[in-house]
């Protein structure tokens, strides 16, 4: 089981690596999705410095979008999605292994992503233990999620355009807690942020362990 | 309402030439106590979508036996094989593959360990090198290296090929590269469709040769293919599927007639 | 056995059951305005807003009872995987969206007066209801994409069963969430006011009545699903005798082709 997630997510991130599309495209659409946050409140830095938890997340689930979107690309070009369900690997593992990929490239995503805020909203870190735990919570829970819905609109004609739509409402909550503890980590404002992670922790429980679960329905219905 | 299926199947076939050799049978029937059948299916119906691309048909295929299957454009041939690789549920009917009920969901996924399927799509990522494809599928399946590197190398692909990425190369190199990797997992059903497409003179050659070397070892291959000279060489028994249904089915030597029992329609052999 | 669509009483989809329904969802309707408009008091904070409510409280009480049948509807199906309980899970989504909307849209405009916004973000119940409302329009979008029947229902089980699971988290977290905004403890909110006994009763009588309204409009929705579904099948059998003599048709012709040999 532990061999099968392995090789799943390191046939991921292998990809990743030769086509660079998340370096090239995704990572650059993160970035101007700040920089346009940065126009749209006019550059006010104590308005920006509010709300820099906020944006932050708002730029790292649009753009867990578009790295769901590829992860499947890459399984329908070829039909993969029928090699994946003949190669005898548990969809479980399947799942597990296609999330954790999700999950280690959005985290890098999120540390270029916080490099870019820093310089640009500017603010400090007060607790960086919190900070660091938050994103990497946050992140397996948008990931689940995500594999959950990618998996599901990959065989559909219309999957650019449903995803998002199916995607966004349930990651509601993760935008909420995640902006909350980062607040409290940036300190900028007054609220428990380690009470905010204990429901992250339990939303991305339930996503990843809904997802081990449906994944492999899904993938046969795909 | 149900419409009952016109019984133009012919149920007896005549075995080729060699027939399954005795030491076969004898694994066959071993492996296989309750169906002697590698392949049973009857009056099955499958979906593609909404469409009927199997519309109640009957097959019965031997252990050790080479098929080909030949018709028209949409007569199911691809269909036929993907049920039978467990990949696409019948709507009705019934259907064994390797002595597995596949009208139940559980043995269609376990099926799928013993089958190869070598279809119109690749199944291969595009970003990675042939020899990081056939490893990927070889693990995936539970199978060592270094049978997916002697499945490449007997596919020919080899020294600067081999750390190709697939996206890179030619149709018939990539062709290559998804047959190795169904080679190296050694099938006992193998389900080939259109294998010779895409290849070149000598590629087709290691495609038959494949086929009698898996046949020679006690598994058994269904080929859909166009190329009828270069299938029946390598696939005594041919059928014929039109309009999702079998309607023919004969032994392509000279010794046997064509045998067809299709009342009113056609009477060959 | 005959099948509904067979069945000729069936032909509009109506039957005994749902004239009787639908009968008593028009008298109770024109019940809820009498009582709601004339014969219950006004109330002594909200003065005749607290009208909106006997219309408001219902939606929300319908679309909710709703999106659980939808839960159940689509775990059943997972279960069983029986097409019925995927047609309940759809039809009973699809009536949810409706009154979830009109919960909204009363919600909204009982908030204009008290609050003096339409929207307020401080008040966790109506953020809530939007993200589900949102969720089910997904739900719905997903089981109207075309595509195999099979495949589409289990996709819309596993959608549906997602959102249910996702209704405490998203109120949970909205309520932490709108703490932090709500500074005034003044909110008026319904749970603060002390109701008149008729008050009770327009509420009560109107949750009732909404509740044999979804009855009779689920029997409804049910059936036109039921029926298109038996479209779908007898399409299906259609195509299949077609396929079949296109096989006798081009077995001629494949067979000619299947015997020039070498």
């Amino acid at each position: 089981m532990w061999g099968e997630i392995t090789l799943v997510t390191g046939k991921d991130l292998r990809i990743e690596r030769r086509s660079r599309v998340g370096l090239t495209q995704i990572a650059p659409f993160a970035v101007t999705v700040l920089v346009l946050f940065g126009f749209a409140l006019e550059g006010d830095s104590a308005t920006l410095r509010t709300f820099t938890a906020g944006l932050f997340w708002v730029a790292v689930v649009f753009t867990a979008i578009l790295a769901v979107q590829r992860s499947f690309t890459v399984e329908s070009v070829n039909d993969n999605r029928d090699a994946l369900r003949l190669s005898g690997l548990d969809p479980i593992a399947i799942f597990l292994g296609k999330a954790a990929a999700l999950v280690i490239e959005l985290l890098v995503l999120e540390v270029v992503l916080g490099c870019v805020v820093a310089v640009l909203y500017g603010g400090s870190v007060h607790s960086a233990g919190l900070l660091g735990l938050t994103a990497v919570v946050a992140t397996i829970a948008v990931a689940s999620a995500g594999t959950i819905y990618g998996v599901l609109a990959a065989s559909l004609r219309v999957r650019e355009t449903i995803l998002p739509l199916l995607l966004l409402p349930v990651l509601a909550p993760v935008l909420i807690a995640a902006t909350r503890a980062f607040e409290d980590a940036l300190g900028e404002a007054a609220v428990n942020g380690w009470s905010w992670l204990v429901l992250l922790t339990l939303t991305a429980v339930v996503y990843t362990a809904f997802g081990a679960l449906a994944f492999g329905t899904l993938l046969e219905e795909s | 309402m149900t419409v009952p299926a016109p019984r133009i199947q012919a149920w007896a076939y005549p075995r080729g030439p060699r027939g399954p050799a005795p030491r076969l049978a004898v694994g066959g029937l071993r492996r296989y106590p309750r169906a002697v059948s590698v392949v049973r299916l009857r009056n099955a119906v499958a979906l593609a979508g909404r469409f009927p691309a199997l519309a109640g048909l009957d097959l019965d295929v031997a252990p050790g036996e080479a098929v080909l299957l030949q018709g028209p454009n949409g007569a199911g041939k691809t269909t036929l094989l993907r049920v039978c690789a467990g990949l696409v549920p019948l709507h009705s009917g019934e259907a064994r593959v390797l002595d597995h009920d596949l009208t139940r969901s559980a043995d269609r996924r376990a099926v799928r360990r013993l089958v190869g399927l070598i279809g119109h799509a690749s199944f291969l990522y595009d970003e990675l090198t042939a020899w990081e494809n056939t490893r990927f599928w070889a693990r995936a399946a539970g199978v060592d290296d270094d049978s997916a590197q002697s499945a490449l190398v007997r596919m020919g692909i080899e020294g600067r090929l081999r750390d190709l990425p697939v996206g890179s190369m030619s149709a018939g190199q990539k062709r290559r590269v998804s047959i190795a990797a169904v080679v190296a997992r050694r099938p006992k059903l193998w389900l080939l469709d259109e294998p010779h497409a895409g290849l070149d003179q000598d590629g087709r050659d290691t495609v038959d040769q494949l086929v009698r070397d898996a046949t020679a070892g006690g598994a058994t291959v269904m080929v859909a293919s166009h190329e009828l000279e270069r299938a029946r060489a390598m696939a005594p028994r041919a059928i014929t599927v039109a309009g999702g249904m079998v309607v023919a089915d004969t032994a392509a030597t000279a010794g046997s007639p064509g045998v067809s029992r299709l009342p009113g329609v056609a009477n060959v052999g | 056995m005959k099948t509904l669509g067979e069945r000729d009483e069936l032909r509009n989809t109506s039957s005994r059951g749902t004239r009787i329904l639908g009968g008593l969802s028009l008298v109770g309707i024109v019940f809820m305005g009498l009582i709601g408009l004339w014969w219950s008091p006004e109330d002594s904070d909200m003065g005749d807003l607290v009208r909106i409510m006997y219309v408001h409280v219902p939606s929300a009480w319908l679309a909710y009872m709703a999106f659980i049948l939808t839960a159940i509807g689509s775990a059943m199906f997972l279960w069983k995987r029986s097409v019925w309980w995927d047609l309940v899970a759809g039809a009973s989504a699809e009536i949810g969206v409706l009154f979830c909307a009109l919960a909204l849209v009363t919600g909204s405009l009982w908030g204009r007066p008290t609050w003096g916004t339409y929207w307020r973000w401080g008040d966790a119940r109506i953020v809530t209801t939007l993200v589900l409302l949102l969720m089910y329009v997904g739900y719905l979008a997903l089981r109207h994409v075309d595509g195999d029947p099979t495949q589409r229902s289990k996709r819309a089980a596993i959608v549906g069963l997602i959102a249910a699971g996702n209704i405490p988290v998203v109120r949970m977290s909205v309520v932490w969430w709108s703490n932090r905004t709500l500074h005034q403890k003044d909110t008026v909110t319904l749970a603060d006011t002390k109701l008149d006994n008729m008050q009770l009763v327009a509420l009560l009588f109107g949750v009732a009545v909404f509740t044999i309204l979804f009855a009779w409009m689920l029997l409804h929705r049910f059936r036109i699903a039921w029926l298109e579904n038996e479209t779908e099948q007898r399409g299906l059998e259609q195509a299949l005798i077609e396929r079949r003599s296109e096989s006798l048709v081009k077995a001629d012709r494949a067979l000619g082709a299947a015997e020039v040999r070498p």
